[in-house]
């Protein structure tokens, strides 16, 4: 008997097929909406707010009137801090744990508490420095504080980017080095480090963007309410963007003239991250077009 | 003259039995070929000669493999002037994400040459013995990874002769090349045993035929029959050689 097709069949397959492939760009298309719509929202009503006096004066009359500058002086101090605490030991982390450390369940231990670490809330994080870094280190509330509680949030992000990019790298390359005599030392440095850099730069930089939005941890260890000069030494506290905006937004004196420093708070921010982001894509790119492995 | 001596080697992978009492002497200068069905065990012999399996965790070997008469698992030996002196290519190109000249110069820098001048003068000999000095002479800043596949794969081959091992090692070195570029391998592989002694594994029995002086046939992790290449391909004394070479398994 002759094989038959219906097709009928045919026919509802390929219009089931559009109806998911419908849908499913319908969702993708409604996530970006979310980012427009938030970053309009911000855009819209922080930009008329933004010049050049909001972004280089302090604010003045009661936190209704000035600019924002020390708030962005001490943002910029925080995820400096940060960076110089993190990127080191994170990456020095990384690479123990993808070429050093025995394999087996200590590896594995540590890697599980390196991700429960990204799990917990920040405002947990704030407690700890403020018991460990803040009274019991004896630091008072200060920029070293704050920068030391924000590395250890974004510890595990450089840890883990980190670890995934040498452990990415294919063994051949390893063992091509190891066979010309080079110890593991020199491996990594030569070899290894070059290749893995592009993600692990990408890793560094993300996780300052998310160090430098985030309120929490600087709560208790370092953001100041207001202050009237800048910061002089790592011992002195600062203000910061994010807690200037959850500041002016809730506990100020007018909210009505306050509202407007918010939003263009909120703005300066918006733009300080994606500025970042869009520099760890340039480096990124940068870095692979040097390596051009492909 | 043995340049390399394997006795009574035993090597496990955790619990697998990987090799099974290997005894063979290799002798300086020759072109030695190991082939076999996959699996046989062979690769895992040639990497016991410059202690790659070392990075292997479960990795346990009994016997003795001796190099110039010294037992290169001793606890006084340093892995890294053991491999100085022992060189080896692998079965994919794997050139460094650096300028071709130093991925030559790589093997003189990690063990301490300094001397620039001499450092090019390695680099022109390395790549010319390994017939690609013309081809890449005019742009030796550029990446390594602009050549071809089988100009990596010289590469690769000038990059282990830089520092001027005593051994090669080559793992199938053309088993993912086209034809033109392993016939220029090959071509090399006889050229440069001039300089030193060459083991190469391989899958393909015409090559093994081609380029070595003697031949060792593995299965199942154990040797077989080791001998001139010649009577190995022509008059084997084991049936099982016998028909691995006539293509009846494998």
């Amino acid at each position: 008997m002759a094989l038959q097709f219906d097709p009928a069949y045919n026919r509802r397959k390929r219009r089931l097929q559009t109806a998911v492939f419908g849908l499913f760009r319908l969702l993708s298309y409604a996530i970006a909406l979310v980012l427009f719509v938030i970053l309009g929202f911000i855009i819209v009503k922080g930009i008329s707010v933004v010049n050049w006096t909001f972004l280089t004066q302090a604010p003045t009359d009661g936190m209704t009137g000035g600019g924002i500058w020390p708030a962005i002086v001490g943002t910029f101090y925080l995820m400096l801090g940060s960076a110089l605490f993190a990127f080191p030991v994170g990456v020095v982390s990384g690479i123990y744990m993808s070429e050093y450390a025995p394999g087996g369940k200590l590896v594995a231990f540590i890697r599980m508490m390196t991700n429960n670490l990204a799990g917990i809330p920040s405002i947990v994080f704030g407690l700890f420095g403020m018991a460990f870094f803040v009274t019991y280190l004896d630091f008072g509330d200060s920029i070293l504080a704050g920068s030391l509680t924000l590395g250890l949030l974004a510890l595990p992000i450089v840890i883990r980017t980190t670890e995934e990019a040498f452990r990415d790298i294919a063994p051949s390359y390893r063992e091509g080095s190891l066979a010309l005599g080079a110890t593991k030392a020199q491996t990594i440095w030569h070899v290894l480090l070059p290749m893995a850099m592009p993600r692990v730069i990408t890793g560094l930089i993300l996780s300052l963007g998310r160090v430098s939005g985030e309120t929490a941890p600087i709560l208790f260890t370092c953001a100041a309410y207001f202050l009237p000069k800048l910061p002089a030494s790592i011992f002195d506290q600062c203000m910061a963007l994010p807690y200037h905006l959850y500041v002016v937004a809730t506990s100020g004196t007018d909210i009505e003239a306050q509202m407007p420093i918010a939003y263009g708070t909120a703005f300066v921010l918006i733009v300080i991250v994606l500025v970042m982001n869009l520099v760890a894509g340039l480096i990124r790119r940068h870095f692979e077009k040097k390596l051009n492995t492909k | 003259m043995n340049k390399i001596e394997a006795k009574n080697v035993d090597f496990y992978y955790g619990s697998f039995h990987a090799l099974k009492g290997i005894n063979i002497a290799i002798p300086t200068g020759e072109v030695v070929a190991f082939i076999g069905p996959s699996g046989c065990g062979k690769s895992t012999f040639l990497r016991l000669f410059n202690r790659m399996n070392d990075l292997i965790p479960g990795a346990r070997l009994e016997g003795q493999i001796l190099i110039d008469g010294n037992d290169i698992y001793d606890r006084s030996v340093d892995v890294d002037v053991l491999r100085r002196g022992v060189g080896m290519v692998f079965q994919r190109p794997n050139p460094f994400p650096k300028s071709i000249f130093e991925n030559v110069a790589y093997g003189l820098r990690v063990n301490g040459v300094k001397d620039k001048a001499f450092i090019s003068q390695r680099v022109e000999e390395a790549l010319t013995s390994a017939a690609l000095w013309t081809e890449v002479k005019d742009k030796l800043k550029e990446s390594a990874y602009a050549l071809s596949g089988g100009q990596q794969q010289r590469l690769c081959i000038a990059r282990a002769m830089a520092v001027q091992p005593s051994v090669l090692l080559m793992d199938e070195p053309a088993s993912a090349l086209d034809p033109i570029s392993t016939a220029k391998i090959e071509e090399l592989i006889c050229e440069l045993s001039s300089q030193t002694t060459i083991v190469i594994v391989t899958h393909s029995m015409q090559q093994a035929a081609r380029v070595s002086n003697k031949t060792a046939f593995f299965y199942l992790g154990e040797m077989v029959e080791y001998g001139e290449t010649k009577k190995i391909f022509t008059n084997p004394e084991k049936e099982a050689t016998q028909n691995y070479i006539t293509g009846r398994f494998g």
